[in-house]
């Protein structure tokens, strides 16, 4: 039989099932598979935050997006090109995630009467015209498998589980994707000769076979490799990048990293993570609680290491009284903010950008921090070590923010240049003749950090204010007020080294300027790519520190006649933006859990566009 | 990391070295000047320099504590202390840490702290002034606090019952467990030795008079004419006998102990106090009475060595750097699939 082999620029993949179908594994599979064929790729894992949510149900469906490309993407794609669904509910879930026309592939065996009932359901959706337009494969998966592992002596069920594999198979043939990666994998996580690795290989193979060898898939296609500047790359998830980029600024500052935590999803992933790296001189504490976590790295960063606490939503609001603590202590220490959909415990696994105003101002009295953010998983890396060095060298507590999205999702990550990453100079106080002042500052407003062990330092700190200068309890009126102003300057004056924010305008110009902070970057790039196609104007920008702003991000904002900002929130840096420069930005709100879909803020921006004109 | 340099020449310290500048600042006759007074004075015995010595409070009448010694302090935020402690003690074991907090600020705001780092054993010594009152505040009633308590927050007397913080330091699996009073200066500085020379959590209880809103809340025990009838007073290895010798604790019906007179009690049912043995006797001593007004229970309840967490923590640092290596960033890096893209701009 003959293949036609079609090819394309991108293609969307969505691969849907229960919660333990092993979705997530399969999609990262494919990722890492895709990887290595050098497209570039964006990815959204989208899970329940139930375990093992009943079987069979819509609230149970996992799925995992891929966008793939032979050219520069930002997104992992509003809607799949491909929906692979592994059971009814799965279809129902995903469905309309899938673009009209597109291709859905089920597996035909979990299409039974009660299956279909119990995903809700009225008549099968395979024959009432559910499916009409779509391009429909319908592959007995579980019958296949069930007869490619028989000589294996797995029990049925065990059986079954692999067809996660066979899916992978199937759909790796598609697209054109290598085996070898895949069966590599397989070696490394299951022991070869054992029985679920053959039922696992076989399955895959089964998958792939089915693919080249049956009529019902006609053609193949190829999406061929994207341009990349020279150098080597490996994929990278959001929660991996910013583990690393802790362990680089310990090496870069000389400082043990101390990491505090409590398990909350999704920021889990960064304590998992770090907790395997111990060999780098890593503590990790798994503390009683998300007070204690808090505490316990602010006690750790006295003692002069480099201290990391990290946490979501729920977790945010426990630690806000310590990170007060650690402003007017004025010690380093970093605060990550996995943000995900609230309020209280809200959608656990879901993403969202609402900690934002928390993070500015989630504390009582004045008590100002600076806060960054990282815009898409690699570049989790760098926030992670630039927010490192801002800690260490203006002493203060740091918050990061980088939410759902970004912790599970993967892209392509040049290896960094180790040598090129900047040193961290921690300058730790030593004893002299004067007396010590632990209040005292430096240029950039700092005070000593004299750590304990240092003869001839010893000094008290707390929560209580400080006399400017001695660091001694002070209730004076004056000094208060001096105190106040000088912890503000202190975080105000960071914009003095940071790089201006970079405008993206090619034609210059523009009516409309897109500015953005954190996750939303790529749809935000994807949005104003396709209005520059249809041949129009609309500027971006995108903010990295969101407190301080950048030093021109005002004389940006004044040069352009309309402002759209888009968040996964319902205004926030809009406000804070209206409320700094006086000036009538618009916000464009999404909150739904998911990444901000491109193709709506594309028609935002081209409606802002069409009302100026 | 800093620490206590080896081979230094020994200095010899004075309480003069552990006294800051700062005005002492507590009410007139706070039990807290004869504490504070019994540490200083205690602290150069250890020959532990003040730099190496850490004292970490929370907030309460006992917070301020940290202010009064010249060593390393860090005043925090109430009822965190044991877990800035825990930060300070596991990220550096060679430093000397001291936890100060009240009966509110440990059991109350703090109270999951406290449970935590005493199962953990950190390697911290933690000082719990019990004055059985909110004193900061101004007076409401305590978790140690006797039922019926009235206080400005309960005109009509508390209905709550309060907790036996040895009791609950023992169910917590505490190493070391004392209780003192703050005014018998020999008593408390012994307890205070062997709680220096613990490794791993010390938890001693402080029976602690705060002459405003709770005044002679312990007078059973610190007033010299009764307490000589109350005090039974723990001795490793020693029959438990008070009063001037004419009572005891004896093992009484199922078990139980109960207080008896001496020349009523047959000596082989007098318990001998033993603080390495089983965290049941140490938990029925702990109940022999039910509040500080009757005949009560002080000194060493139990002691007994295990691994320290800071230890456990660097241990395992060693041992995983040891199997896998020094930990290097590029070979992390290039771990698991890599591909490279030419100078002309293609993947593979």
């Amino acid at each position: 039989m003959s293949t036609t082999v079609e090819e394309r620029d991108r293609v969307v993949i969505r691969f849907a099932g229960d919660s333990g179908d092993g979705m997530q594994l399969t999609g990262d599979r494919f990722t890492n598979a895709t990887a290595l064929v050098g497209n570039d790729l964006a990815t959204l894992p989208d899970f329940p935050a139930e375990i093992r949510a009943p079987a069979g149900t819509v609230h149970g469906v996992s799925a995992f997006q891929i966008q793939f490309a032979s050219t520069d993407i930002t997104t992992p794609g509003d809607h799949a090109d491909v929906l692979v669904a592994m059971n009814p509910a799965a279809l129902r879930a995903d469905l309309d995630k899938t673009v009209g026309g597109g291709t859905v592939i089920i597996n035909d065996d979990a299409f039974t009467p009660r299956n279909i009932e119990k995903a809700g359901y009225a008549a099968d959706p395979t024959t009432d015209g559910t499916l009409d337009g779509y391009q429909v494969y319908r592959v007995p998966m579980t019958s296949i498998t069930v007869r490619a592992v028989e000589d294996l002596g797995l029990t049925k069920k065990e059986a079954e589980r692999a067809k996660n594999m066979f899916a992978l198979g199937l759909v790796s043939w598609m697209f054109g994707r290598p085996t070898d990666v895949t069966l590599r994998w397989l070696e490394r996580k299951f022991h070869e000769g054992t029985a679920v690795f053959e039922a696992n290989v076989a399955a895959f193979e089964a998958g792939y076979h089915f693919g080249e060898t049956t009529e019902l898939f006609a053609h193949q296609v190829v999406v061929k490799a994207a341009p990349a500047a020279a150098g080597t790359y490996r994929n990278v998830a959001g929660a991996q990048a910013l583990a690393w980029g802790l362990l680089a600024a310990s090496e870069r500052s000389g400082l043990p990293l101390f990491y505090a935590s409590y398990p909350i999803t999704p920021a889990s992933d960064l304590l998992h993570e770090l907790s395997k790296h111990k060999n780098f001189g890593v503590i990790t504490v798994q503390a009683e609680d998300e007070i204690a976590a808090a505490n316990v790295a602010l006690g750790a960063a006295f003692t002069g290491r480099l201290a990391v606490t990290g946490t979501s939503g729920p977790g945010l609001d426990l630690k806000a009284e310590t990170i007060g603590l650690a402003v007017i202590t004025e010690l380093p220490m970093l605060i990550i903010d996995v943000m995900r959909a609230g309020p209280s415990t809200g959608m656990p696994t879901k993403t969202e950008q609402s900690d934002l105003l928390t993070a500015m101002y989630g504390r009582h009295g004045e008590s100002p921090i600076p806060v960054i953010a990282s815009s898409t998983p690699g570049d989790c890396f760098e926030v992670a070590f630039e927010a490192a060095s801002v800690a260490v060298r203006y002493r203060t507590p740091v918050m990061v923010l980088s939410d759902s999205f970004l912790q599970s999702s993967s892209e392509p990550w040049p290896l960094p240049d180790l040598t090129t990453l900047p040193p961290i100079d921690p300058t730790f106080a030593t004893g002299g003749d004067e007396p010590f002042m632990p209040y005292a500052r430096d240029e950039r407003l700092a005070r000593p950090w004299a750590v304990p062990g240092t003869a001839g330092l010893e000094h008290r700190i707390g929560g209580l204010e400080r006399e400017d200068g001695t660091g001694d309890i002070s209730y004076e009126a004056a000094n208060h007020e001096r105190m106040t102003h000088l912890r503000q300057a202190k975080v105000d004056g960071i914009a003095r080294e940071l790089p201006g924010v970079e405008v993206d305008d090619p034609d210059g110009g523009a009516a409309v300027l897109v500015l953005g902070w954190g996750s939303t970057a790529g749809s935000i790039q994807a949005a104003a790519r396709r209005v520059r196609d249809a041949g129009r104007s609309v500027a971006i920008a995108h903010l990295r520190w969101l407190n301080p702003f950048p030093a021109n991000l005002g004389d940006v904002l004044s040069r352009y006649p309309k402002v759209l900002i888009p968040e996964m929130n319902t205004g926030q840096l809009a406000l804070l933006v209206r409320a700094r420069f006086l000036v009538g930005a618009t916000s464009y709100s999404q909150v739904q859990g998911q990444p901000l879909f491109a193709d709506d803020l594309q028609r935002a921006i081209e409606g802002m566009l069409d009302a100026g004109s | 990391m800093p620490g206590p340099d080896a081979g230094e020449d020994v200095v010899t310290l004075t309480k003069k070295d552990f006294t800051s500048s700062q005005e002492v600042r507590w009410c007139p006759g706070c039990g807290d000047y004869a504490i504070l007074a019994a540490v200083q004075g205690f602290m150069p015995e250890l020959g532990i320099e003040p730099k190496d010595t850490v004292f970490v409070s929370g907030i309460g009448c006992s917070g301020r504590f940290t202010y009064y010694m010249d060593t390393y302090g860090f005043h925090g935020i109430h009822g965190r202390a044991p877990a800035i402690a825990t930060g300070v003690a596991t990220a550096n074991p060679a430093l000397h840490v001291w936890v100060v907090t009240g009966d509110g600020d440990a059991l109350s705001i703090g109270g999951n702290h406290l449970i935590h780092a005493l199962r953990r054993n950190v390697n911290i010594k933690i000082l719990m002034f019990n004055n059985q009152i909110y004193g900061l505040t101004k007076g409401q009633y305590s978790p140690t606090s006797e039922e019926g308590k009235v206080t400005k927050s309960t005109p009509f007397g508390s209905v709550d019952r309060p907790f036996n913080p040895l009791g609950l330091a023992l169910g917590a699996g505490a190493t070391f467990v004392a209780r003192t009073v703050d005014n018998d200066r020999q008593h408390f500085t012994e307890v205070l030795r062997q709680a220096a020379a613990h490794p791993g959590t010390a938890f001693v209880e402080i029976y602690q008079n705060c002459n405003v809103f709770n005044d002679g809340a312990f007078d059973a025990l610190r007033d010299k004419s009764q307490g000589v009838h109350n005090q039974i007073r723990l001795v490793d290895g020693q029959p438990i006998v008070f009063d001037e010798g004419t009572r005891c604790v004896r093992v009484g019906e199922n078990g139980r102990l109960e207080i008896a007179a001496v020349d009523e009690t047959d000596p082989a049912s007098i318990v001998t106090h033993d603080v390495h043995g089983r965290p049941s006797l140490a938990f029925a001593l702990a109940h022999v009475s039910n509040a500080p007004i009757e005949p009560t229970c002080i000194g060493v309840f139990r002691e007994v060595q295990r691994l320290t967490y800071g230890d456990a923590v660097h241990a395992q640092v060693a041992a995983a750097t040891e199997r896998l290596g020094p930990g290097s960033l590029a070979g992390l890096f290039a771990a698991g699939d890599t591909w490279t893209v030419g100078a002309e701009g293609t993947a593979p």
